[in-house]
């Protein structure tokens, strides 16, 4: 509680706080000391060249990716207690898509949580599902095996995954990477009613020319963060510069330096 | 079937071979073979979520480091004076050391650069070589009042060898194997998918891993009498691998599996009761594998032959659409108001040189346009097309028209440089995407004019033919 008390800004109304954190892959920082706050009810983009870290923020967030330091909280608490609140959308290239599962067998993983240890999917949860496919107007595909669906329909079928989760606050690594224009209308649109719905969305954006139409919030990203706040006020033609005009060399170097250091030490 | 004629016919008659196989050839072997059914099933089942997440070679690992497992055990129950040669205390030492496999793996994995192939190298080759020279050293050394003999067994398997005892514990663990893996396929499913979800959504991802590779560890270690420790690993990936061909289902994959190994199992200790010297192992693995042949072949979606065919099929239409164009291209050019009754001869092999087609492709082409309607063989042996095949070729080539117009005007293409795709979606517009290109280019005040209304003479279409501005369009591709 300290801490908290420590840092009045870093309320419990606040659906994300990230606390001087820095990521390192076997020792090679990838992130440095980074500090967010999110706002509550926002559409948020995390935008950034290849290798920034994008990813690796939001993998760090939910303890997928190992941090070196510093703390994250949600809602003022520890991603243990804030789980059931959590909802996450992979990139779709993290999955072999020639599973024995069908569309609505995908969507109804995001029950699970909801169903439990070894209970199989009843009725209810299974119409929750169906449900969820419909929001992202994938339900006419409901039985089709996942390998035989479209790029950008395997992506609506791990955002309904993600709804059927009935989170608070979620995170999608690059939702809209490869995807044709109707799942793109889709995803929109889903952002939108999640938007009404009072949750908060944390996404990897790569189109720069979409981030002001489809989001509220920004934080650019290069290693650290450039610049974060409403999109009106961060994202701007200077942080833009910042962020994609060449990484910082010394910060690199220090990276790759402290890289040999571990593998000469081990 | 192929094995059980090949095995019985020296040692055996068919009446035997009849006897064991319908469950009356003893108590005894009846429970063997009961057993080692159970086996094969609990080996299906669970081999499928090794598969799934991708662990079959991890299997072999752990397998072939059960042999130091066994020797170990029997050399520390004769030092406390028990019996060694005793089932259980073997096959706990069996599971001991194969777990010790596993972990092994994952430490190479975590604290090392190397790949997971070289970490199950390693671990297979100084786990089975250990368990050699461990095997060599009790061999030349007994220790007194325990008698190894029969230890070997467990490196190639042998089901006439065993007890009653031995077969039940067999089952038993085969038994519960299966039910623990029902019981948690939902969760095993979401971690074999997508583990990294898993592990957001709240389930302890490393716990129901380990949990998957105990069950493969205890079918392994059950196995290992029967079907000796080289060999168990096939029961575990080939009855899951062949299943795999047949569906898209996940609780049909793992029933499949469970029938394939089951069968597997049956079939191969029948032949061991019958042979007493015939390794059941082998004979299991025989069976499976003949599974394994016929479904790689002859599953209906997946299977070899059925790609094969769906391939040819697809080139064949191309083909055949090609020389369609062809002839209703020239036919336009000429310029002739009535299409039929034209000897398509010429065309026919200009578009076979020109597309460079091998010897026999040509005679499959000639026979995917009759069988379509497209051409009949006149009685003087020349070929003629119908009109169907003139209607055919103005559609496909007001497709290649359409899909040149979308690149050049959307995509700012050169005119030079659409021709490779052009060639290969025109095959595959549907009437939706034919619709869509039209309203697309109507837009930027592009109009292809419609084939049949100008081929037929009904409202000639303003501007000229569709290829009037590339006529190469259709030869150019190769």
């Amino acid at each position: 509680m300290s801490v908290l008390d420590a840092r009045p800004e870093h309320s419990a109304r606040s659906p994300l706080s990230i606390h001087a954190m820095t990521v390192a892959y076997r020792r090679k920082p990838v992130l440095w000391d980074v500090d967010y706050d999110a706002p509550p009810n926002r559409l948020i983009a995390i935008v950034g060249p290849n290798g920034a870290g994008k990813s690796t923020l939001i993998k760090a967030c939910l303890g997928l990716a190992p941090r070196a330091s510093g703390q994250v909280e949600f809602w003022g608490m520890p991603y243990r207690k804030a789980r059931a609140s959590v909802g996450y959308v992979p990139q779709r290239e993290s999955v072999d898509w020639d599973f024995p599962v069908s569309a609505l067998d995908v969507a109804a993983m995001g029950r699970y949580r909801k169903i439990g240890w070894c209970k199989p999917v009843s009725r209810p949860h299974r119409d929750a599902a169906l449900a969820c496919l419909e929001r992202v107007g994938m339900h006419e595909y409901a039985d089709r095996q996942i390998s035989q669906l479209s790029g950008g329909q395997q992506q609506r079928v791990f955002l309904a995954r993600a709804l059927a989760q009935e989170a608070d606050l979620y995170f999608m690594d690059e939702p809209f990477a490869g995807v044709d224009a109707a799942t793109e209308r889709a995803i929109v649109e889903v952002l939108r009613e999640l938007k009404a719905g009072g949750k908060t969305v944390v996404a990897v954006h790569h189109d720069l020319q979409t981030v002001a139409e489809y989001f509220d919030e920004v934080i650019l990203l290069n290693m650290r963060v450039v610049a974060a706040g409403p999109v009106s006020e961060a994202f701007t033609n200077e942080n833009l510069q910042k962020t994609y005009g060449g990484r910082l060399t010394l910060l690199s170097e220090a990276a790759e330096a402290m890289a040999q250091a571990g593998s000469a030490g081990s | 079937m192929f094995s059980m004629t090949a095995a019985v016919a020296p040692g055996a008659t068919w009446r035997e071979a009849f006897e064991v196989l319908t469950f009356r050839g003893g108590y005894n072997t009846n429970v063997v073979i009961a057993g080692t059914t159970l086996l094969g099933l609990a080996a299906g089942v669970i081999g499928t979520f090794a598969l799934l997440r991708k662990r079959s070679l991890v299997t072999d690992a752990l397998a072939h480091a059960t042999l130091p497992g066994v020797a170990l055990a029997f050399l520390a129950a004769a030092a406390l004076g028990m019996q060694g040669r005793s089932l259980p205390v073997l096959l706990v030492g069996a599971a001991a050391t194969a777990t010790l496999a596993v972990l092994a793996i994952q430490a190479i994995l975590r604290f090392t650069r190397l790949h997971e192939d070289a970490a199950i190298g390693v671990v297979l080759s100084v786990g089975f070589g250990a368990g050699v020279v461990a095997l060599t050293y009790i061999q030349k050394n007994p220790p007194a009042g325990s008698s190894p003999a029969g230890l070997n067994t467990f490196i190639y398997g042998q089901t006439a060898a065993m007890s009653v005892g031995d077969a039940t514990l067999m089952g038993a663990i085969a038994l519960a194997a299966v039910a623990a893996t029902l019981l948690f396929l939902k969760e095993f499913a979401l971690v074999c998918f997508n583990d990294d979800f898993a592990r957001v959504d709240g389930w302890p991802v490393s716990l129901i891993d380990l949990a998957m590779m105990a069950l493969v560890v205890a079918v392994t270690v059950a196995g290992l009498q029967a079907v000796g420790m080289i060999l168990v690993v096939a029961m575990l990936i080939v009855p899951a691998v062949s299943a795999r061909f047949w569906t898209e289902r996940l609780w049909l994959l793992v029933v499949l599996a469970g029938v394939i190994g089951a069968a597997s199992g049956y079939l191969g200790s029948s032949v061991s009761a019958l042979l007493p010297r015939k390794p059941a192992g082998a004979v299991i693995v025989l069976t499976a594998g003949a599974v394994f042949a016929l479904s790689m072949f002859l599953a209906p979606s997946r299977g070899v032959l059925a790609t094969t065919a769906r391939r040819l099929r697809v080139r064949l239409r191309i083909a055949g659409e090609h020389v369609l164009e062809a002839a209703y291209e020239r036919q336009a050019q000429a310029g002739r108001a009535s299409a039929s009754g034209e000897t398509p001869g010429g065309v026919f092999a200009s578009v076979a040189q020109e597309r460079g087609w091998p010897w026999w492709f040509k005679p499959l082409v000639g026979a995917w346009l009759r069988a379509r309607g497209f051409a009949k063989r006149r009685p003087s042996g020349e070929v003629e097309l119908a009109p169907a095949a003139l209607e055919r070729g103005a559609r496909v080539s007001r497709n290649h028209a359409l899909w040149k117009q979308y690149l050049i005007s959307y995509a700012d293409l050169a005119p030079s440089h659409v021709d490779w795709s052009v060639d290969r979606v025109e095959h595959i517009l549907s009437p939706r995407l034919v619709a869509e290109l039209e309203a697309a280019l109507a837009k930027r005040g592009v109009v292809i004019p419609d084939p049949h209304e100008t081929s037929t003479g009904r409202g000639r279409a303003p501007g000229a033919h569709p290829h009037d501005e590339a006529p190469d369009a259709s030869g150019g591709a190769r």
